[in-house]
């Protein structure tokens, strides 16, 4: 260990109530008791559909086009999964198969 | 069988694609916590009281930097900052949960929040026991791998590689389902083009809270056109 224990308590004690700060924070300024602004109400409305997109290049953000694989295993794979999708729109069958592909595609293939 | 079980059954199967991924990337935090000499406890309150993982990996990293406090909660907020937005969306689901709502928001991880997002309570299930559940079965698998990890670190020889894209597929799974359940697909390209543009110009560590900038500022903008189009 690097810290002592009470380092290490102060240092995860601040992440973890940092974090719980950040969350509870939208529901403390717009309480359930006290009317929410319409512009929030709006907006509560149209980021989840925002946000999606987002965590999928959060999850991709590591990719490089310009050195091997070129972002091919993932391109590949969800590619795969879209045409799956749309043509069986069975959820587990798109998320295990994407994964395999994947898993096959980075461990044989790149 | 009563309300709770009901809910739970009914909750369990859309947590599954989570359990994978949750049981992958808790046992890689909990492998990677104790190289850095610390113990299963620690990796179990760490999952138990932080429950954000990618902040749990990033604190990993910031060990090495040495005891800044003050760092760790200015990098927090900005690695978390994207849970406002969160908030933000629940507000009116979380509406009426009573006694369970604090675990909700406490819970409302990156994959707790787009499952909730697309699956609803089926008919004849409380709402918020649906909600609880799922948030709680999620932060289950994350606090079981990451005490998983911590105590067999060296005993995996199943080559999990690649296995953590379940989450990307996960992601992905709920892209096409919010794309299908809509006519008005302006505010799924924003999030999209918004997050490849700040991708590219801030570099992959600094680019969301750009985005979040991005997304906020266009849908303020378009804001009636965007409503106009809901209907």
């Amino acid at each position: 260990m690097l810290f002592t224990a009470t380092q290490s308590l102060v240092f995860f004690g601040t992440i973890s109530l940092t974090t719980i700060l950040i969350r509870f924070l939208p529901f403390i300024l717009f309480p359930e008791n006290k009317e929410t602004p319409q512009y929030i109400t709006y907006l509560g409305r149209v980021l989840p559909y925002t946000i999606i997109g987002m965590l999928v290049i959060y999850c991709l953000k590591d990719i490089s086009f310009t050195e091997t694989p070129y972002g091919l295993p993932e391109a590949i794979s969800i590619a795969a999964i879209i045409v799956l999708h749309l043509w069986k729109s069975n959820t587990f069958l798109s998320i295990g198969a994407g994964t395999v592909i994947y898993m096959l595609l980075v461990q044989f293939i790149f | 069988m009563n309300e709770k079980t009901k809910a739970l059954r009914a909750a369990l199967p859309y947590t599954i694609p989570v359990l994978t991924g949750y049981m992958v990337l808790g046992t890689a935090y909990g492998i990677l916590l104790s190289s850095k000499g610390y113990s299963f406890l620690w990796s179990a309150l760490t999952s138990l009281f932080i429950y954000a993982g990618s902040m749990q990996f990033v604190s990993i990293s910031l060990l090495a930097a040495g005891f800044h406090p003050l760092y760790a909660c200015f990098l927090t907020l900005m690695v978390n900052a994207r849970h406002l937005f969160y908030g933000i969306s629940m507000l009116s689901e979380f509406q009426g949960t009573g006694k369970k709502k604090p675990y909700l928001i406490f819970g409302l991880t990156d994959e707790t929040f787009s499952l909730l997002c697309s699956a609803k309570a089926p008919a004849g299930i409380d709402k918020g026991w649906f909600m609880f559940f799922i948030t709680l079965l999620n932060q289950i698998y994350w606090v079981c791998g990451s005490i998983l990890g911590s105590i067999v670190s060296s005993l995996f020889h199943f080559n999990t590689m690649g296995i953590d894209f379940v989450l990307t597929a996960l992601f992905v799974v709920i892209f096409i389902n919010q794309w299908k359940s809509t006519g008005n697909h302006i505010p799924v390209l924003t999030g999209l083009c918004a997050s490849v543009l700040c991708r590219i110009i801030f570099g992959s560590s600094n680019f969301i809270v750009p985005a979040m900038i991005a997304i906020l500022i266009f849908v303020t903008v378009f804001q009636n056109k965007i409503e106009s189009r809901n209907t």
